[in-house]
């Protein structure tokens, strides 16, 4: 019974809340790495990108409840997210032709192409702020818990309850969807495998006809479905600030690197593996001891690695670590 | 002698435009941005050594600065000796285990040839070093941050004057920079700034929240200042002749006594406070200029020539047998410690230390635009662009208040979009930052005092 005990706490405050996490970032970290692969620049712009979408989910979310239009028991905003999505689209799009499409002509350095991305996040950013103001925002309405703790207690008789919040799962399934259908894209159908060659070779892709104009918008517009979904899901778990969200662009990029940059499926687990370590590492084990060892042997301490301020700090350690010893990544092999 | 024009037109053009703000607001709003972009110089200079003159890209400027702010607090704050007696020895003791630590693992590095042993040597090592730091460290940290926590709980400083911080400033961040060339500098550009940026991060994470050392998000007030304090200058006789002098001419012009006597007091309180930043300002400039030398002479030495060539065509510079790592890792070092030196002088400017308030947008994006705005590889243009974005970012405020009220003058006060507009002010500057950022870019890539390379 104890051992069921120690298990279910360690899924209730490790495995639920670092599978949800690491999903929203390893969204994020999929497209930064994407650009990374086809349009090779860092794009700084990630975190702001992903804020810019998440605002016009909550707009339309404010919208459509004015209007009285909802989903029950599942958040509205699920309703809104494809407009915000739209939007964001029709952003990168135009940042694209006004801003990045001049450098790319030119076959600018990635380095200045990194500065300009630099440029349009605080341009975003400041969109962002005007827009819909610098403050803590929650658009979370429907049912907020699918089991609760005090109900999995009494069904289960356990002593530790298993809360599971439905925007937890909702995280999970959407992440699920989402990245299946990337990866079947980028695998299986014509703009996808020629995306794919491009990030491969360039000239090689160019020799072979393939037209690179489609190749970059198709990469920016998946870009944008993946912020704004990425972005949404993470304001709906937790809630909306756009500072949170820019700082939320470091352990991404650690993901996307962790994973192999320029490597989508490996930046999907990237964000797992960022995710989990940023978790396991800053949990205080104290209770999961109690019930596992004899009463003798009860540990006095929190049992705690580090200090859950240096939640970032871990994430960003295994960055410089994966650098030393394998600058390409853990999940290194063939590129996208 | 015709681009010599271009840079006395420019700097004067700034330098009028801080003495309108001086006419148009007031002068301790006018020496205050000053002071700010003396600083920001001095930041730009940092970076511009290292982006300039060797093509490094560095996005940690962030925690050098909190670095130099840092020994600022180590050297000038007064020591606390309970603290001290509570575990400072336990804490010394911390710190001799992480060098014993460096030093065995230099030794298995040299001694063991590379093998899974030596890995797990390697392993053995920082895993028991770790527990036994955890282990010491944890009573005694706990011991000094229980020392009346509300003023000090943590170790205090030196009781030395500020101005030492400014070289211990440089000394650290060039320490700091040392430790991350080493692992970081082997990587292609953009990874190096990844890098950066993200170790950055972690060096806040440490400083705020290792109250021991810097009292954390407590924040470290009431710093010594190298200049005296306007509260002193207020009761002095001669600051008092010295106001009264000045202001003759309208002081006459008053005839009942009492009344004068209201007026001097007046006065010289308001020029207290611009006394002090006039203080502050020629200190900062004097820094400066001293950086600006120094750094020009380097830029025009064969060293500097063998900079640009490492920048320009590094595998050329290494056939031509220069040693391109050692030469990056020197710069690295070098244009850190100068940042160092901006973050030491910033906390004593303003007299606090708040490791909550060192944010990467503030204090690495904002110098870079400042590098690239400014002109990057030229140091003239490096410090104009400091005070030209500094000046920017503050001014930002009252211009798009003006912007707003011109367009939409046609609406009422009461319109919801225009009093959307008017709360959202403080966020413009973001977006004139950004636009300024990307137009310069665009259709001026070198910056407004663009590289000049001299022909010998």
């Amino acid at each position: 019974m104890d051992f069921l005990n120690a298990i279910i706490l360690l899924l209730n405050y490790l495995f639920v809340p670092a599978l949800s996490y690491g999903s929203q970032l390893a969204l994020g970290a999929i497209f930064v790495s994407l650009i990374y692969g086809i349009l090779r620049f860092a794009y700084f712009t990630a975190g702001d990108l992903m804020s810019f979408g998440t605002m016009f989910t909550i707009l339309f979310t404010w919208y459509f409840q004015s209007l009285g239009i909802n989903l029950g028991f599942l958040p509205t905003a699920l309703i809104a997210i494809p407009f915000g999505i739209i939007v964001t689209i029709f952003y990168v799009l135009l940042k694209d032709k006004l801003v990045f499409s001049y450098y790319r002509t030119k076959k600018s350095p990635p380095v200045m192409l990194a500065m300009v991305s630099i440029g349009t996040m605080f341009v975003t950013q400041a969109i962002v702020r005007i827009i819909i103001g610098p403050f803590d925002r929650r658009f979370f309405d429907g049912e907020k818990f699918i089991i609760r703790a005090n109900e999995f207690k009494e069904m289960t008789g356990l002593n530790e309850g298993l809360a599971i919040k439905s925007t937890q799962v909702i995280t999970l399934f959407v992440t699920i969807v989402v990245v299946s259908i990337l990866f079947w894209f980028l695998n299986k159908t014509k703009t996808g495998k020629s995306m794919r060659a491009y990030s491969d070779n360039e000239d090689l892709a160019l020799l072979s006809g393939i037209d690179p104009k489609k190749v970059v918008m198709t990469t920016w517009v998946i870009a944008a479905i993946l912020a704004t979904v990425g972005g949404a899901l993470y304001g709906l778990d937790k809630s909306f600030k756009p500072f949170t969200y820019f700082n939320n662009m470091l352990p991404i990029f650690a993901a996307a690197i962790v994973g192999g940059i320029g490597n989508p499926f490996g930046a999907f687990l990237g964000g797992y593996v960022i995710a989990f370590s940023e978790i396991l590492l800053t949990y205080a084990y104290k209770k999961f001891f109690v019930y596992l060892l004899p009463e003798s042997l009860e540990p006095d301490g929190l049992l705690q690695l580090l200090s859950t301020d240096y939640k970032f700090a871990v994430s960003f350690s295994i960055l410089v670590v994966v650098l030393l010893f394998r600058p390409s990544g853990i999940f290194k092999g063939k590129v996208l | 002698m015709r681009n010599n024009l271009d840079v006395i037109a420019a700097y004067s053009i700034m330098l009028g435009l801080i003495i309108l703000v001086g006419f148009l607001q007031s002068w301790s709003m006018a020496l205050s941005i000053l002071c700010l972009c003396l600083i920001s110089a001095v930041m730009t200079i940092g970076a511009n050594i290292q982006w300039g003159y060797a093509g490094l890209i560095n996005f940690g400027i962030m925690g050098y600065t909190a670095l130099g702010g840092l020994a600022a607090v180590l050297v000038s704050a007064p020591p606390v000796e309970e603290a001290w007696k509570a575990g400072g020895l336990d804490m010394l003791l911390c710190a001799f285990i992480i060098f014993s630590m460096i030093f065995i693992i230099r030794l298995v590095l040299k001694k063991f040839s590379k093998s899974k042993n030596r890995n797990y040597i390697i392993a053995a090592v920082i895993v028991a070093g770790l527990i036994l730091l955890r282990l010491i460290s944890a009573p005694a940290i706990e011991s000094i941050e229980a020392i009346n926590p509300a003023t000090t709980g943590f170790l205090g400083g030196m009781g030395l004057p500020i101005l030492f911080s400014w070289i211990v400033g440089a000394f650290f961040a060039g320490g700091l920079a040392y430790v991350i060339g080493k692992i970081a500098l082997g990587l292609r550009a953009d990874y190096l700034a990844i890098a950066t940026l993200l170790i950055s991060e972690i060096v806040i994470a440490v400083i705020k929240h290792e109250d021991w050392l810097s009292r954390g998000v407590k924040n470290v007030i009431g710093l010594k200042r190298p200049v005296p304090f306007e509260i002193d200058l207020q009761g002095k006789e001669w600051f008092i002749n010295l106001v009264q002098k000045f202001h003759q001419g309208s002081l006459n012009l008053i005839s009942d006594n009492l009344e004068r006597q209201q007026a001097l007091k007046q006065l010289v309180i308001e020029s207290s406070t611009v006394f002090v930043k006039l203080c502050f300002a020629g200190l900062f400039t004097a820094v400066v200029i001293v950086l600006l030398i120094v750094t020009q002479k380097a830029l025009y030495s064969p060293w500097g020539r063998m900079m640009r060539a490492i920048r320009d065509n590094e595998e050329a510079a290494n056939a031509m047998g220069k040693n391109v790592v050692k030469q990056h890792l020197l710069i690295f070092v070098l244009g850190s410690a100068i940042v160092g030196i901006a973050g030491a002088m910033m906390v004593t400017y303003d007299g606090l230390f708040t490791p909550g308030s060192y944010r990467p947008m503030r204090y690495t994006f904002l110098i870079w635009v400042m590098v690239i705005v400014g002109g990057s590889g030229n140091n003239f243009g490096a410090i104009l662009g400091g005070f030209a974005v500094w000046f920017l970012w503050i001014e930002a405020a009252p211009i798009a208040l003006f912007l707003i009220n011109f367009f939409t003058s046609g609406l009422e006060e009461t319109n919801a979009l225009k009093v959307h507009l008017i709360d959202s002010i403080p966020y413009f500057r973001f977006l004139m930052m950004g636009v300024g950022l990307l137009l310069i870019m665009r259709y001026r890539p070198k910056g407004i005092i663009p590289e000049k390379i001299k022909r010998v």
